[in-house]
């Protein structure tokens, strides 16, 4: 193999290390630099990411250790078009920080660990990767050094997450012990299902419910949210979620195929749980970034239904949700970032009459929350029933009563946000303002997706067309 | 004939609203409004002059979303017919009667469309995904339409109908995926109806999945014990909304009912008619004897939407064709009676300020034309030969009437009992408001109808009329379409 095909194999993660690498000495040896320009650059690496998404190159490396196919690759693409969203959306709040390219590397950095933990084909360089991915999260969640909140979210996370890996560690040491190896394929093949092993995948498992904050181990998470400033909590509930979302399903369905009957009932039951606790502590919420992390920890509920019928259009069912989710979820954070910078206030009660004096905001907003409902003709409507589909095919119709009585509880706090925006009147509204550029790109690019991506089967089409072949 | 037309308009109508300011959007509404009425009543030409009726008319599929075995599928038989006009009747006279609304018209109007809009989709859809699509669809603008623009505890009926109607929508999310799951059984994943009506599901599946579905429609329709909605909705929202919450939002559910419910599941339907007309008749006689109660007229008016309504579900509980010909005429005789009801009673409320009926008398004397009209939508409702509800009521009690077991026959004569009730609170409430001297010297000078509100009125007073003196060409055009769809469990 030739160094070219490795630099074509693993297009992504080369192009993300020379963006790191350039912002490294920009920051060494240029003093000053415009927030504009550094927007710039880093918006030119992101395209590049997505551009590199139409070179074709498949295959492994380092003896198994690092897989690409086309189904990984879109997935890459997937998180770097969230984390370009989120570069437009954190800088009207960046560039009044001093750290500005300190931000994009670490974030950059976190990119780059996530790449490695989908293109994994082994639990060493998907350990390695989870790491990367973590712990530069951690010290962006404790970014905004003024508040106190920020850095006691950063304490909570590290502490938790090395806790979690922890045991995600232990699982992969029995699973290592049983079958001798670490690699995917290795571990499918000697995998016997004992009880042992299937301890073992418990324990694995652990590991990533709490990446994706799953019930009971979603705990962190709404102080997490609350703390880190508003484009991290964008990130955090988006892109991260995603990333993991992606390489459990690979997981699941590369390593442990054999155990399909072993995992699939602790899923449907942990789906369930999920959404019905992350319902019930959404509506006392009156915090909207809390607010936000429960409702996330719901969706997250629904895409596991997904996980679980595991079939190539349950697959597909969930790519397709986590592009609507990137939409909705980016959209509202960035509505909610607009305000919190612009005004510093936080809570539900704060949006009241918020449609009198920022309409364009509100309708956005809206459409963001009723896409995350489920509402049609949003987006989310689509993705969700969808999801419930793949769920039917897999016959897990009491999960499906369960989501679907979920619905409407979400309903009712969604429809709060939407009460407080268009009906409630305040006293102390906040004040109309025009919104920066980068900030109306994104919610230009999520409002065309909540609204275009439903109707579009084309999109649907291409991503099943991808999970049918695997 | 394209039958995409009928949900092309309402969308082309939303889009001229957003593009339009404040006022103009009343214009663009009401444009919409007529061409799509003129549109219904060229369709139902073109139906009428069709002659083989076995089969849906205007028939267009689509591939949506492939690999779902998805499809745009639309087309109408008689009964979706005969509901798309009472929706374009409803429609045009919504729009009117709001003509003069100050509160924010640009965004009053996109949500009543768009509430049109899911209720036209819904009615022409024959692939479930597709039509629940649109059943969703119509319920969301409701809470916004009530929580804005209504009166009274407004916040708190828009809340309760909005989560009332999406529990019913997500019973209804339920039946449509463990039909999926069956389909995928059976080998063939499909949503549309047609193919599943023909999958031949075993007893205990369709036993298994009907409830779902008949009772998440059945909250739409305001099945007795789920119809504590209508009340709190109907009084608080605004006259409009009021209209098309009873003219076509309840007649979602009836059609659901019917049309889904039924058609798909018919050995279920047939086990389960017990229970359908026990809820029916608790249903007719329950709103009845609440209505009797009543102050408010506009509350009078909702709960007796309860009872009549619960003449829709005895029909289809009947499972005779004539009765289930009934239960389709009784939902678009009502849903045109309520809506003249529900526009009649917010035009006298924006004269005298209160709906509570024994504050009022006279009224006669002082607003003559709105006073008329009033008594017509009594007349009606209480069943007068001439007008559209007589037509309705005796076609459902005749269709009862001819299962002759006992407890069929119990239920009938009760059921045609509650009509006794109705001519008691009618003819109080007729006498109360608009008899007598006038009570409150302010009434005395109040203007009578503008022009709008006559249009309104009269549009409505019209199809009112031409069903109750020729019901003829709409029954047929039922009838066919009963016997080709249910023709197997009618009796």
């Amino acid at each position: 193999m030739s160094f070219i095909d490795y630099i074509v194999l693993m297009r992504f993660e080369m192009i993300a290390l020379l963006a790191i690498v350039v912002l490294l000495l920009m920051k060494i040896f240029s003093d000053g630099l415009k927030p504009a320009t550094s927007l710039g650059f880093v918006v030119l690496s992101m395209l590049a990411l997505l551009g590199a998404y139409f070179i074709t190159g498949e295959g492994d490396a380092f003896g198994g250790m690092f897989v690409v196919d086309p189904l990984r690759s879109l997935e890459k693409c997937i998180i770097s078009f969230a984390t370009l969203l989120i570069f437009l959306q954190a800088h009207s709040w960046l560039k009044e920080q001093e750290n500005y390219l300190e931000f994009c590397i670490i974030l950059l950095s976190v990119l780059l660990g996530m790449f490695f933990l989908i293109s994994a084909g082994n639990f060493l360089m998907f350990f390695l990767g989870l790491e990367m991915a973590t712990i530069p999260l951690a010290t962006l969640v404790a970014f905004d050094f003024g508040r106190i909140r920020s850095s006691e979210g950063a304490g909570k996370m590290i502490l938790l997450s090395a806790f979690s890996s922890a045991i995600l560690l232990f699982g992969l040491s029995i699973l290592y012990g049983t079958t001798g190896s670490l690699d995917f394929i290795e571990i499918r093949e000697a995998f016997t299902g004992s009880s042992l092993q299937l301890m073992a995948l418990v324990f694995i498992f652990s590991g990533f419910a709490f990446k994706i904050s799953l019930v009971p181990f979603h705990l962190w998470t709404a102080d997490v949210y609350e703390g880190a400033p508003v484009s991290v909590t964008a990130f955090l509930s988006v892109v991260s979620k995603a990333a993991s979302v992606f390489i459990l399903i690979t997981v699941l369905t590369k390593v442990f195929p054999i155990a399909y009957d072993s995992w699939t009932p602790l899923l449907v039951l942990l789906s369930g749980i999920t959404m019905t606790i992350g319902n019930l502590f959404a509506i006392r919420q009156t915090n909207i970034k809390r607010f936000f992390a429960f409702s996330s920890i719901t969706q997250a509920g629904y895409i596991l239904i997904g996980v679980a019928a595991a079939s190539a259009q349950s697959t597909a069912s969930v790519l397709y949700f986590i592009l609507i989710y990137i939409f909705s979820n980016i959209g509202a954070f960035t509505v909610i970032a607009l305000i919190t910078n612009r005004t510093g206030k936080e809570d539900i009660d704060d949006y009241k009459g918020l449609y009198k004096t920022n309409p364009l905001l509100s309708i956005a907003l809206l459409l963001a929350v009723f896409s995350l409902a489920g509402i049609p003709p949003t987006a989310g409507f689509f993705g969700k029933l969808f999801l419930l589909s793949s769920g039917a095919s897999a016959g897990l119709i009491t999960l499906l009563i369960v989501a679907s009585l979920n619905m409407i509880v979400s309903l009712y706090y969604y429809l709060k946000i939407a009460k407080a925006m268009f009906v409630d009147k305040s006293g102390y509204p906040i004040e109309h303002f025009i919104s920066d550029n980068a900030s109306k790109i994104v919610l230009v690019i999520c409002v065309a997706g909540i609204i275009a991506t439903g109707f579009l089967s084309a999109i649907f089409e291409y991503i099943y067309s991808l999970t049918i072949v695997l | 004939m394209n039958l995409s037309l009928l949900i092309l308009i309402p969308i082309l109508t939303l889009i001229g609203i957003l593009f339009v300011d404040g006022k103009m959007a009343r214009v663009v509404a009401l444009g919409g409004a007529i061409l799509q009425l003129a549109l219904s009543v060229f369709l139902l030409f073109a139906y009428m002059s069709l002659t083989d009726k076995s089969v849906l008319a205007f028939e267009e599929t689509h591939v949506w979303f492939a690999q779902w075995n998805i499809n745009y599928h639309i087309g109408i038989d008689g009964i979706s017919m005969a509901m798309i006009l009472l929706t374009s009747v409803v429609l045009v006279a919504g729009v009117l009667v709001s003509w003069n609304i100050e509160n924010k018209p640009k965004e009053f109007f996109f949500l009543l469309v768009m509430l049109a809009s899911g209720a036209f989709g819904f009615f022409i859809s024959i692939d479930l995904f597709t039509q629940f699509f649109f059943f969703e669809l119509s319920v969301i603008p409701k809470y916004l339409l009530i929580a804005n623009w209504g009166s009274g505890r407004k916040e708190y009926s828009a809340m309760k109908l909005s989560l009332m109607l999406m529990g019913g929508s997500a019973l209804v999310l339920i039946g449509i995926l463990v039909l999926y799951y069956y389909s995928v059984l059976a080998g063939s994943p499909t949503f549309d109806m047609q193919a599943i009506a023909k999958l031949g599901l075993s007893p205990e599946k369709q036993l298994f999945a009907f409830p779902f579905l008949f009772v998440g429609f059945g909250v739409l329709s305001a099945m007795f014990p789920f119809h504590t909605w209508a009340p709190d909705g109907h009084s608080s929202a605004p006259t409009a909304a009021s209209m098309f919450l009873a003219g076509i939002s309840m007649k979602l559910g009836g059609y659901g009912c019917l049309r889904v419910a039924t058609w798909l599941l018919p050995v279920a339907a047939k086990e389960y008619s017990t229970y359908i007309i026990v809820l029916a008749c608790i249903g007719i006689f329950y709103g009845a004897f609440v209505t009797l109660r009543q102050r408010d007229i506009k509350l009078m008016n909702a709960y007796s939407s309860v009872s009549h309504c619960g003449f829709v579900l005895l029909g289809i509980g009947m499972l005779t064709k004539t009765a289930m010909v009934g239960a389709v005429l009784q939902m678009v005789s009502h849903g045109v009676m309520t809506a003249l009801f529900f526009a009649v009673i917010g035009m006298i409320y924006q004269r005298t300020h209160t709906r509570m009926g024994d504050e009022m008398g006279g009224l006669m004397k002082v607003m003559p034309f709105l006073s008329s009209v009033f008594i017509i939508a009594g007349l009606t409702s209480l069943g007068l030969p001439g007008f559209s509800g007589f037509v309705a009521e005796m076609t459902v009690f005749v269709g009862a009437w001819q299962v002759p077991d006992l407890f069929h026959r119990t239920a009938t004569i009760l059921a045609t009992m509650s009509i006794v009730v109705t001519a008691v609170y009618i003819l109080r409430g007729v006498g109360i408001t608009l008899w007598g001297p006038i009570k409150n010297a302010k009434f005395e000078n109040l203007p009578d109808a503008t022009w709008n509100e006559k249009m309104a009125a009269g549009i409505l007073v019209l199809s009112i009329i031409i069903m109750g003196t020729m019901p003829l060409w709409l029954s047929n055009m039922i009838s066919n379409t009963t016997e080709v769809l249910f023709g197997s469990i009618i009796k």
